[in-house]
């Protein structure tokens, strides 16, 4: 049971919460867009991701399962 | 939710179907009239009584009013749902003009998204400057211009003196005499911590809930956001933070720190941070600035106004002040954890 993080690019403002959370996963770089290191980053990291997505202020995050 | 972009339902914290996973018995509706900790009893004004092993006190802040409103309608301040929504249906109503009491980061998020809607905005503040206190002189300018810039009459170093009109506010009167067309008021002028009912609690209240280095108020008594202030060791002083981080990160400590009971817990020594959109700036500010602290761009410029500001006192580097500019913010919130000296952190500013 793996999942998949998928962002929503409208959404999204670069606010680096994410990145904050889980930097191995979200980083923000210097033309302020965010990018996705690892799509599926594996359940050692769900915890992090889980608390990125539920904090991030655009609610751009969403996890799918499967 | 003030913009009209997003409906209740996209703001909300929990879900019905999560409360039920987590099987919290809720008392909502219900004051807090007592805390006895001899007792260890919570009295409800309901009647009813509470007993604890351990208590979490987070009863946030209430926003300051001004009492020459009287009850006139259409004064508004922000602070919960059902603020946001009362300003929102006051903003969809036509012809507007909108006066924002207070500069600061709450009044000036709404007088942004106000002009955006297309309203007429006024902002008022008592002191010269803008955001001096916390931004400083230079930085609390600049950002005063990107209001300006977009059409809000920012008005300065001038108090609210009264309101007038019948049953709904019509005017605003400043300290100096001047007469402003009001059809709604936002006051956003600050909080006032949530502590009357632990008044005989013995509790030490002075501007919130005095707590330890590790937010406990009393054995097996812990408090946590807006209500709460404790010594923060990394910058070594007393604070209380109202921002939305800190109201999760210090709400997560609080329960580690009353299931550590006598164990030792590290204290709680965070970076406090917030953003704030303000037209199309993204403002973020992480750490604790003073208006004397010495000022540096490290990034960007003023000019484009694409910059980040770091903030030195004291040999440290205390705060980072981005506009449109999450990475660096990021970065130098990162170093101001780590307590890096203000030596070091212009190093790194002249490196990358």
């Amino acid at each position: 049971m793996g999942y998949r993080i998928q962002v929503d690019f409208d959404l999204c403002e670069s606010n680096a919460i994410c990145m904050q959370i889980a930097p191995e996963v979200f980083e923000v770089r210097d033309d302020d867009f965010l990018y996705i290191l690892n799509e599926e980053p594996g359940e050692d990291l769900k915890a992090q991701v889980e608390e990125a997505a539920q904090r991030c202020p655009k609610q751009a995050i969403a996890i799918a399962e499967g | 939710m003030l913009a009209g972009d997003w409906e209740p339902d996209r703001v909300a914290l929990t879900s019905p179907a999560k409360n039920d996973e987590l099987s919290f018995e809720w008392h909502l509706g219900t004051r807090a009239t007592e805390l006895n900790i001899s007792e260890s009893k919570v009295l409800l004004d309901s009647g009813h009584t509470i007993s604890f092993d351990g208590a979490i006190i987070a009863t946030g802040a209430r926003c300051i009013s001004l009492r020459m409103a009287g009850d006139l309608q259409g004064i508004h301040t922000l602070r919960g749902l059902d603020d946001a929504m009362a300003i929102r249906s006051e903003f969809e109503k036509t012809p507007h003009k909108v006066v924002v009491v207070g500069a600061g980061f709450i009044g000036a998020e709404v007088a942004a998204t106000a002009r955006q809607r297309g309203l007429d905005v006024t902002m008022v503040e008592a002191a010269e400057v803008p955001f001096e206190r916390v931004l400083g002189n230079e930085m609390g300018t600049v950002t005063a211009n990107v209001h300006r810039d977009n059409g809000v009459e920012v008005i300065t170093g001038t108090p609210v003196e009264s309101f007038k009109g019948h049953d709904r506010v019509e005017k605003v009167v400043l300290a100096n005499g001047t007469e402003i067309d009001a059809d709604v008021v936002i006051v956003g002028i600050g909080v006032r911590p949530n502590t009357e009912w632990l008044d005989n609690s013995g509790l030490t209240i002075d501007n919130g809930i005095v707590c330890d280095e590790t937010c406990q108020a009393a054995p097996r008594i812990v408090a946590a956001g807006d209500v709460a202030r404790w010594p923060n060791k990394l910058f070594g002083e007393q604070m209380r933070v109202e921002h939305w981080d800190n109201a999760v990160e210090q709400g997560v400590y609080a329960a580690r720190r009353l299931l550590a009971g006598e164990n030792e817990i590290e204290p709680y020594a965070p970076t406090p941070w917030f953003w704030t959109d303000q037209f199309d700036r993204k403002i973020q500010l992480a750490g604790r600035t003073r208006p004397t602290d010495e000022v540096k761009i490290v990034t960007g410029s003023i000019e484009e106004r694409r910059f980040a500001a770091a903030y030195g006192r004291e040999g440290k580097l205390v705060g980072i002040l981005g506009f449109n500019r999450p990475r660096h913010v990021m970065q130098y919130k990162q170093m101001i954890t780590e307590g890096v000296s203000w030596e070091d952190a212009l190093e790194h500013a002249k490196n990358s």
